[in-house]
């Protein structure tokens, strides 16, 4: 190699990047399966030389070199196509010759992901596998004086409502009056987040839409999904199945125009409406669909040009003030459909949860109140947002159900938390601590994509790449070249699947704390930790 | 699992009789604690059915703190069972001073009050004596209210009513008894934590864990009714739900096992009450309980009850004959107490039943939840 071969500060090896590509010349077919499907192009055919000196026995005649070339894969070293680890390669290799390996100690890259001034910009959730969560124990388990019950056998009774739920001196009080009642809807606990059509891939829609359908009329479970920001199929506002949907709306409006053409034409009420104010991923901030998957059908569902970036401002920017803002949205969403809808908002788990809370308290329309902690997971945001942003969610989730509880309102406003659910794939668990803790009911996103799609992300960097439309498994892209690599209806099937699943586990861990008639919303005297901080911090039980 | 048993009589009868009934079905680790209720008293505390009656136990400084507190308040002594047993009491009761049931003639102006407003004013003094006994410990108070005497102690309670001569005293003769032999399995032993409790006429008793404790008792605290307070016991949230409902919400006791146990959606598609009973279920679903539970219970008016949670893992039967019936959580119990009634008769409540016996004690009025409901508003 020459001593001056130009090496800048932004030269990397492969040993500088976090996932290194191992390929086993000797396995390899050199079908080139892996190059075609990597979606970063982090690899590529490589032409190789190789030299062998050959030296003859006895020293009569020199040494001699012979040179041969052969044909394989090399890794690019380029931060623009630094491998994600997907593994995309190892599925389709035929003989197993090809796999991503992750090396801790190589961090150089982090400093090089933002060329020409760009921070980077990611999918997914926060690089922390800790959960604490995942922590929290359940102990209330008396074996003297309760008989701890069949989880398979015993009836349960595991819905929940949404919506305003009045006090009981009002309750009597309006039904005395025959006076407008709040309306309010009794669901599964576990609810599908908030995931747009223009985030996911119309197959992953479809395949969701179609699981939930199943769950709630095959099986009798009132399971609901949320739509997400950016609208919804005119076909599904139109169809009797709307029911089984919770319709968002957000700061930027996207698809609103599509929901409100389609109301007098709707056959059912759709189950809910929820403003999104903010998201635990990225709080403060708004939505963002990059340009990449702003197809012809994205923009034509969201009213705006194709091939452009969509950005939701963080606030309602036609609006004075938070509180104001969901005052009026509040009372606008409910009067579009007659104050027949709940409608409630979402924000991001932060400081200002409380006064949010307390606003919504003394709005008798208000049908509740969505949090999301710093784990939820995003399409698109910053990097340093997912990474370094946002409230953790037990905490959160705790302060506004202790408050409820000091104003006599718990379970008249419901509390729905998210982000980080399932994170390490305890979504029982998960959820019934945040149950517990105070939840109505929990929301997911990310799971779903993992359990029900095979979404690649982990919590560890992999993949990552939601917002760039070229999600290998087609989950969250809008070209259907990839997006068709994912079956409608093997999705729907594992939606029902996991929630088959989830309804086991949690009733094994609600049974022998002998619950079994109403869920354990902030049944807190069962929870304990081993962290004392946490206890003090949660009013959970300190154990050791 | 405690025992529960209650008789509901015409004529007064000695509670020794129920405590007899417990004696019968006692097992296990039965036996660290009684709890009595009287309502319907005889002797000359039927004279006074209007003059609330305090009972507890006090030290001698606490009965003269007693006196400067009531006296001060304007209350005044009309007729009172003072006892303070000389024997030494059984194994494992202690020592206290004198069991106390004081019956006082109201204040001037107290006439002037509503029903409501009087009752907040008792309970409150209850609490606030309460309390000043759990400063010093001269003073054990249980309840303040008319027609009404409630004793507590911890021990075997066949030997604790033997030791307190429950059986010569005429004067504390009840018409309505519900007694608890405690079966203390999990907390310690405090006696504000033994049953049965008692609310502003309202008195229930139950066995068994109540496992949504927590979020019940936090929702009544957060109503700010006075006497919301307490809950040294799981069990305790029982009574003040009967209470909250029939006083606060002013519904039939029959609502009371549509609020604690509510109906699923299946079965309440069909019920002539559908609209109503929907919007209960709703509104209070905080105040669901999920047992294992028997709830036997009375209330103002002399009307007993007894209901199940859901699960109906804790027994209960009820029987008796024209003039008495019985509420037992075992049948050998309502055997020993009621012998020569019709057994046939005997009702086991069932999940959705309540079991339902009136001042006349003529008959047992079963009540399904899938029945209709008297008019509630």
């Amino acid at each position: 190699m020459l001593s001056n071969r130009p090496i800048t500060p932004s030269t990397l090896g492969v040993k500088d990047l976090p996932w290194q590509i191992e390929w086993d010349k000797d396995l390899c077919t050199q079908c080139g399966r892996c190059t075609s499907v990597c979606p970063v192009n982090a690899i590529e055919l490589g032409v190789f030389r190789k030299r062998d000196i050959k030296t003859p026995i006895g020293l009569k005649t020199k040494a001699t070199n012979e040179y041969s070339v052969f044909y394989g894969i090399r890794q690019r070293t380029d931060p623009a196509y630094g491998c994600i680890g997907c593994s995309m390669c190892n599925m389709v290799c035929p003989n197993n010759a090809i796999r991503p390996n992750r090396d801790e100690g190589s961090t150089t890259l982090k400093f090089h992901s933002d060329r020409g001034g760009n921070p980077r910009t990611r999918g997914g959730r926060r690089n922390s596998g800790e959960s604490l969560l995942d922590q929290i124990k359940f102990m209330r388990i008396s074996m003297l004086t309760d008989p701890a019950l069949d989880a398979g056998r015993h009836e349960f009774n595991l819905t929940t409502l949404l919506g305003r739920v009045q006090s009981p001196e009002e309750g009597m009080k309006t039904f005395a009056e025959n006076g407008w009642k709040p309306p309010v809807r009794e669901i599964y606990p576990l609810v599908i987040g908030g995931m747009s059509f223009g985030a996911l891939s119309p197959n992953m829609w479809e395949g969701l839409q179609m699981g939930v359908a199943y769950l709630n009329e095959e099986l009798g479970m009132p399971v609901r999904i949320s739509t997400g920001e950016g609208g919804c199929p005119p076909r599904l506002l139109r169809s009797r199945f709307l029911k089984y949907v919770i319709l968002q709306v957000a700061s930027g409006y996207f698809g609103w125009d599509e929901i409100i053409h389609a109301i007098p034409e709707m056959k059912v009420d759709p189950c809910a409406i929820e403003i999104k104010y903010g998201q635990g991923a990225k709080p403060g901030d708004g939505g963002l669909l990059m340009w990449y998957k702003v197809n012809k059908l994205i923009a034509a569902i969201r009213g705006v040009p194709q091939g452009i970036s969509l950005p939701s401002p963080p606030t309602h920017q036609t609006q004075y003030s938070i509180e104001e803002s969901v005052a009026k949205m509040i009372q606008s969403m409910s009067m579009a459909w007659g104050f027949r809808v709940p409608v409630y908002p979402k924000i991001s788990a932060s400081s200002t949860s409380l006064a949010v809370l307390n606003n919504l308290t003394r709005n008798p329309y208000a049908a509740g109140l969505a949090i999301d902690g710093e784990d939820g997971g995003t399409g698109a945001a910053y990097n340093v947002s997912m990474n370094h942003m946002g409230h953790p969610i037990a905490s959160n989730l705790r302060d506004c159900y202790n408050a409820l509880v000091q104003t006599g309102k718990q379970n008249e406003l419901p509390l729905i938390a998210g982000g980080g659910i399932g994170k390490s794939g305890n979504l029982a668990a998960n959820a019934a601590a945040l149950i517990m803790l105070g939840a109505s009911m929990v929301q997911v996103g990310k799971y779903v994509m993992q359990a029900a799609a095979g979404c690649l992300g982990s919590e560890k960097d992999r993949c990552n790449v939601c917002n760039l439309g070229i999600c290998p498994k087609g989950i969250t892209s809008q070209d259907p070249r990839l997006y068709r690599r994912l079956d409608p209806e093997k999705v729907a099937e594992r939606v029902v699947d996991f929630y088959l699943s989830f309804d086991t586990e949690l009733k094994k861990i609600i049974a022998p704390l002998g619950r079994s008639t109403s869920l354990p919303i902030g049944m807190a005297d069962a929870l304990g930790i081993s962290d004392r901080d946490a206890a003090d911090r949660l009013g959970i039980k300190y154990v050791v | 699992m405690c025992r529960l048993f209650a008789l509901t009589s015409r004529d007064p009868i000695s509670p020794m009789r129920a405590i007899d009934a417990l004696n019968v079905m006692k097992e296990g680790h039965d036996g660290s604690g009684v709890g009595l209720y009287l309502n319907g008293l005889s002797g000359p505390f039927e004279e006074l059915k209007d003059c609330p009656i305090l009972s507890g136990i006090f030290t001698e400084a606490g009965l003269r703190r007693l006196d400067q507190f009531i006296m001060d308040k304007g209350f005044k002594s009309k007729f009172s069972i003072l006892y303070t047993p000389h024997t030494p009491p059984p194994v494992g009761t202690p020592v206290r001073g004198t069991y106390a049931a004081i019956a006082y003639s109201v204040p001037r102006g107290w006439e002037d009050m509503t029903e409501a407003e009087q009752g907040v004013r008792l309970v409150q003094m209850r609490l606030d004596l309460k309390k000043m006994g759990e400063e010093t410990g001269d003073m054990m108070v249980f309840s303040f209210w008319p027609d009404t005497i409630v004793i507590k102690e911890v021990g075997d309670p066949l030997e604790i009513g033997q030791y307190l001569l429950l059986d010569r005293n005429k004067d504390i003769y009840a018409r309505r008894i519900l007694a608890q032999g405690r079966q203390n399995t999990n907390y310690a032993i405090n006696l504000y934590a033994c049953h049965p409790f008692f609310i502003e006429g309202v008195a229930s008793m139950t066995n068994g864990e109540n496992t949504a404790f927590l979020p019940i008792k936090e929702y009544l605290e957060s109503r700010n009714i006075t006497g919301y307070s307490g809950y040294q016991s799981d069990s305790e949230v029982f009574t003040h739900i009967a209470h909250y409902a029939t006083k606060k919400l002013g519904l039939d006791i029959r609502a009371y096992k549509h609020i604690i146990t509510p109906l699923s959606d299946g079965e309440l598609a069909h019920h002539p009450d559908r609209e109503f009973l929907t919007d209960l279920k709703r509104t209070c679903r905080k105040l669901i309980i999920d047992g294992p539970n028997c709830v036997i219970g009375c209330l103002p008016g002399g009307h007993m009850f007894m209901t199940q949670d859901r699960k109906k893992f804790r027994p209960g039967i009820v029987g008796g004959k024209d003039g008495i019936f019985g509420f037992s959580s075992e049948v050998c119990g309502l055997n020993a107490a009621i012998p020569d009634r019709d057994k046939s008769k005997d009702f086991q409540p069932m999940h959705l039943d309540t079991a339902i016996v009136g001042p006349d004690c003529k008959e047992i009025i079963q009540c399904s939840q899938t029945d209709q409901l008297p008019r509630q508003l």
